[in-house]
């Protein structure tokens, strides 16, 4: 590779760039080249380096060696707000934008200067035709869905007229209808000239969409390449630096008794977008396990906090754990029944960050007998339950027993699994198991639940990454609006149907989905 | 030039330990700088203030009479802040437990009641308190108030309330009209430790309570439960600690040490109740706990050096014609100190060079 003549000017452009963190090297001398219509993908792992260098590239961090060329000069961008005036507009997976307020307040409060809104709004539809994003200016923010959300954030740099566009994975959050729907906006862009940076890890649409790829892996690049020349395989060994396994799937064994029984459960919400539960019914047995698939955002979390208690629902019944009426059951006392559970978000649900990791084996082993009796907390106990969590799942790190804090999302996820599984429980349900996680820890955390299933464990799984509920559950339910389909085999189903399930409401054309209450200002 | 605030993430141990005396330092430099302003020699203020008095037995004696209180609420008030509740009304606790033990001192006045009334008048204390101190946590479980601000009121409302009771329906007849009550029987006086001098019960009560506090905020599951709810809350409720639970807890602990150092202050050292009871227990304590480390035995310490805040006030008064305000402009001057050691021990400051706005 590499022999291509430079044809087109690069619009913006990355030099060696190193940024260090304490002892880590984020980012060891990458460079990339972004050209004017083109889209550029940067693939990696996680922590391969690749939110760094897009921090870097808009001012949110400064490189300690390196530079950075805007159209082949030497630039320095202290902070985002002078990154954006030379048109770089960055659209982070985490969205920043006010629930409570509709979209054109929120665009107003992004743009520099003062615009009536009405002229504002009337720009928004501007854009909204030209590039194919539906969106309408005067919802509120808190009613839309984490598709449509994305979209605002992209009017919203656009809005700014960027030369470059810096899109940080943002398929993760969108059905495979509303991703193509993006993808041709990524293709009018690139068309008018602009550059596109479109981060990801999933190597499919890459091949379809992007011109160039660079590689990371560990902080260091390593490859520039021809996604349409590169299989998804040899894409993956670049990323991975080795071959990617799959998690084999083996039901062979019988299943057993329904460990988790699920029978019209409703929860009211309070009003924003997926906090409310509409007559939902599953139920998972005994060495199976169960997928949840959805996209962010239709009640999946609420899901998980009714399953785990941290949400009660007025009716026992609704929720049977191992026979045992659960509904109005607190976390400890359905742990006591013999129920894991795994949520989302690592740090600060799933663990306290500023807490040291042995500490952290508590938050779900307190009620369980061994390490704390009487109250008291037996140190050597939960010591060597640590030391077993720590080895047995191999999650690593730096020095004895850090705080939660300081570990990888892909080592702190492996503990809080190991964690649970330690517990020997009849059910476990895990919202989102490899969410952030590199490919070798996600592949070792299918085999664990699946190895627990085999040994007669009962597996609830919540995912958005469909690919990886295809690979290894046994059925699978779509989440929608608060509504779960009923769950279908995986080999009687297809990728396509679920898709279509998933999308349920939205999509392009969702703007009658739910009637009331848009037209408040 | 715009200053930024960039948290660390690698804090070693030391510089944490470290931010206490570091935060003295600062006063110390502090203290001298206002000497010279109100033209005293701050070498021999320094002397007056904290040197001299660790030289003289009974200076000594009232230094631990004076920490004792401090110790108690301080030890208090680290549940509270430890589950990062901002219990800051300890003063009207105080007072609280104080006019509630009181109450059986003064029924029982001039009876035969026996050995019972001083235990009895301290677990009343205690409730007093943490009945003072669960109005707050009421408060914010229930309608989500701040409880910086209604334990805050509540204290004046506590120090009214004492007001009115030692000038009108608890006064004592033969008091010349002087607003306090009568003087507590022996049985319900803490009795001294050496035969005489100042060392009085309330002082074993409360390295008892540093003990205890040590063991539960360390060792038990109700301490961890207290440290997570405060470190990260949606973590806490997912490991099934009910945050409510939590926040009447740490008020009614903090709040029932409070109110026992109130009843121990009144039935030791002053003896019968009047209008102000307090030098200001309550809000140093809240100093002591924070240069503590929110650790009973930090608390200890930090007790002892903020105790000889008030002894050398009063002996500067004496001396050198200190008002007692000086006292609270220390105090006040370490808060500060110890509140931006800490900040500069977690974060750095960064310059923001020349920002270019479009």
């Amino acid at each position: 590779m590499g022999e291509a003549p430079h044809q087109p000017e690069s619009l913006l452009e990355a030099v060696e760039l190193t940024k260090r963190f304490g002892a880590l090297v984020a980012n060891d001398r990458v460079s990339l080249a972004i050209r004017a219509g083109e889209t550029h993908a940067l693939l990696g792992e996680n922590g391969a380096g690749k939110s760094t260098l897009v921090k870097m590239m808009c001012g949110l961090l400064q490189a300690d060696s390196g530079e950075l060329l805007y159209e082949g000069t030497p630039i320095v961008f202290p902070d985002p707000a002078s990154s954006r005036a030379k048109g770089v507009g960055v659209v982070f997976q985490h969205f920043a934008l006010f629930d409570a307020m509709t979209v054109v307040e929120n665009v107003a409060l992004g743009l520099p200067g003062h615009q009536p809104l009405s002229v504002l709004a009337a720009r928004i539809d501007d854009c909204v035709r030209r590039y194919g994003l539906a969106v309408e200016p005067y919802r509120r923010v808190g009613e839309l869905s984490v598709g449509e959300r994305q979209r605002v954030e992209i009017v919203r740099c656009l809005l700014g007229d960027p030369r470059v566009l810096i899109l940080d994975e943002p398929t993760s959050v969108l059905t495979p209808d509303e991703s193509e729907n993006l993808f041709r906006t990524v293709d009018v862009l690139t068309g008018e000239g602009r550059a596109v940076l479109f981060i990801s890890h999933k190597l499919d649409e890459v091949r379809r969409l992007c011109h160039r790829a660079t590689v990371l892996r560990g902080g260091k690049f390593i490859a520039e390449v021809d996604p349409k020349r590169e299989s998804s395989a040899s894409l993956a060994r670049l990323m991975v630096g080795a071959e990617v396994p799959r998690t084999p799937r083996v039901t062979t064994h019988a299943l057993g008794e329904p460990r988790l029984l699920v029978r019209h459960l409703n929860l009211p919400g309070d009003g924003s977008r997926g906090s409310a539960l509409h007559d939902i019914n599953i139920e998972v047995r005994a060495g199976e396990i169960v997928g949840i698939a959805g996209v962010a955002g239709n009640g999946q979390t609420a899901l998980f906090n009714v399953l785990s208690g941290e949400t009660l629902v007025e009716d026992q019944e609704s929720i049977v754990i191992d026979k045992v009426a659960a509904g109005g059951l607190g976390p400890t006392e359905r742990r006591a029944l013999g129920a894991g559970f795994v949520p989302e978000e690592r740090l600060g649900h799933a663990a306290a960050p500023d807490m040291r990791l042995s500490d952290n084996v508590l938050l779900t082993t307190h009620g369980d007998g061994e390490i704390v009796t009487a109250d008291v907390i037996r140190r050597t106990t939960l010591f060597g339950r640590f030391q077993k969590i720590v080895k047995g799942f191999d999650v690593r790190f730096g020095g004895k027993d850090p705080k939660a804090r300081r570990l990888s999302g892909g080592n702190l996820q492996k503990f809080v699994i190991g964690r649970e599984v330690l517990r020997n429980p009849v059910l476990i349900v895990v919202d989102q198991p490899t969410w952030g996680v590199d490919a070798a820890a996600a592949g070792f955390i299918r085999t664990t639940l699946r190895e627990r299933a085999a040994q007669g464990c009962a597996v609830l799984v919540v995912s958005q990454d469909l690919d990886e509920l295809l690979e290894f559950t046994d059925r699978i339910a779509v989440m929608s609006e608060g509504r779960l389909t009923a769950p279908v085999p995986v080999e009687e189903t297809s990728r396509e149907a679920i898709g279509l399930a998933m999308g349920g409401a939205h999509g392009a054309h969702d703007s009658d989905a739910e009637g009331e209450g848009h037209h408040a200002a | 030039m715009p200053l930024r605030l960039e948290r660390q993430e690698n804090i070693s141990p030391l510089r944490h330990a470290l931010a206490p005396l570091v935060a003295l330092l600062v006063t110390l430099v502090v203290g001298a700088f206002m000497f010279v302003v109100l033209g005293h020699d701050p070498v021999r203020a320094f002397a007056i203030y904290f040197i001299d008095p660790l030289g003289d037995p009974y200076t000594l004696q009232e230094l631990v009479v004076k920490a004792a209180p401090l110790l108690l609420i301080g030890v208090g008030l680290a549940f509270c802040y430890r589950a990062n509740r901002w219990n800051i009304g300890a003063e009207g606790q105080y007072v609280a437990g104080a006019v509630l033990g009181s109450w059986l001192a003064l029924a029982t006045h001039g009876t035969e009641a026996g050995g019972w009334v001083l235990p009895a008048m301290l677990v009343l204390g205690a409730i007093g308190g943490a009945l003072w101190g669960l109005i707050p946590a009421f408060l914010r479980v229930r309608f989500g108030s701040s409880e910086i601000l209604t334990s805050l009121m509540l204290v004046y409302v506590a120090q009214l309330g004492l007001d009115y009771l030692v000038r009108g329906p608890w006064r004592d007849p033969q008091g010349f009209n002087f607003p306090q009550s009568v003087t507590f029987d022996d049985v319900a006086l803490m009795p001294l430790l050496m035969g005489e001098g100042r060392l009085h019960a309330g002082i074993v009560i409360a390295l008892l309570a540093v003990i205890v506090a040590t063991f539960v905020l360390g060792r038990t599951l109700v301490g961890f439960s207290i440290e997570l709810a405060g470190s990260a809350p949606r973590a806490a409720a997912f490991a099934g600690f009910d945050e409510k639970r939590v926040t009447y807890g740490v008020f009614a602990v903090s709040g029932a040490l409070a109110g026992l150092a109130g009843i121990i202050e009144v039935a030791g050292p002053i003896g019968q109740l009047q209008p102000t009871i307090s030098p200001g227990y309550g809000f140093t304590a809240i100093i002591a706990a924070m240069l503590g480390r929110l650790h009973p035995v930090g608390i200890l310490i930090a007790s002892l050096v903020l105790a000889l805040t008030y002894i050398g006030g009063e002996a500067a008064q004496i001396s050198m014609r200190l008002p007692f305000d000086v006292t609270r402009v220390f105090q006040g001057t370490l808060l500060i100190a110890i509140l931006a050691a800490d900040v500069l021990v977690r974060y750095r400051i960064r310059r923001v060079e020349g920002a270019t706005h479009a």
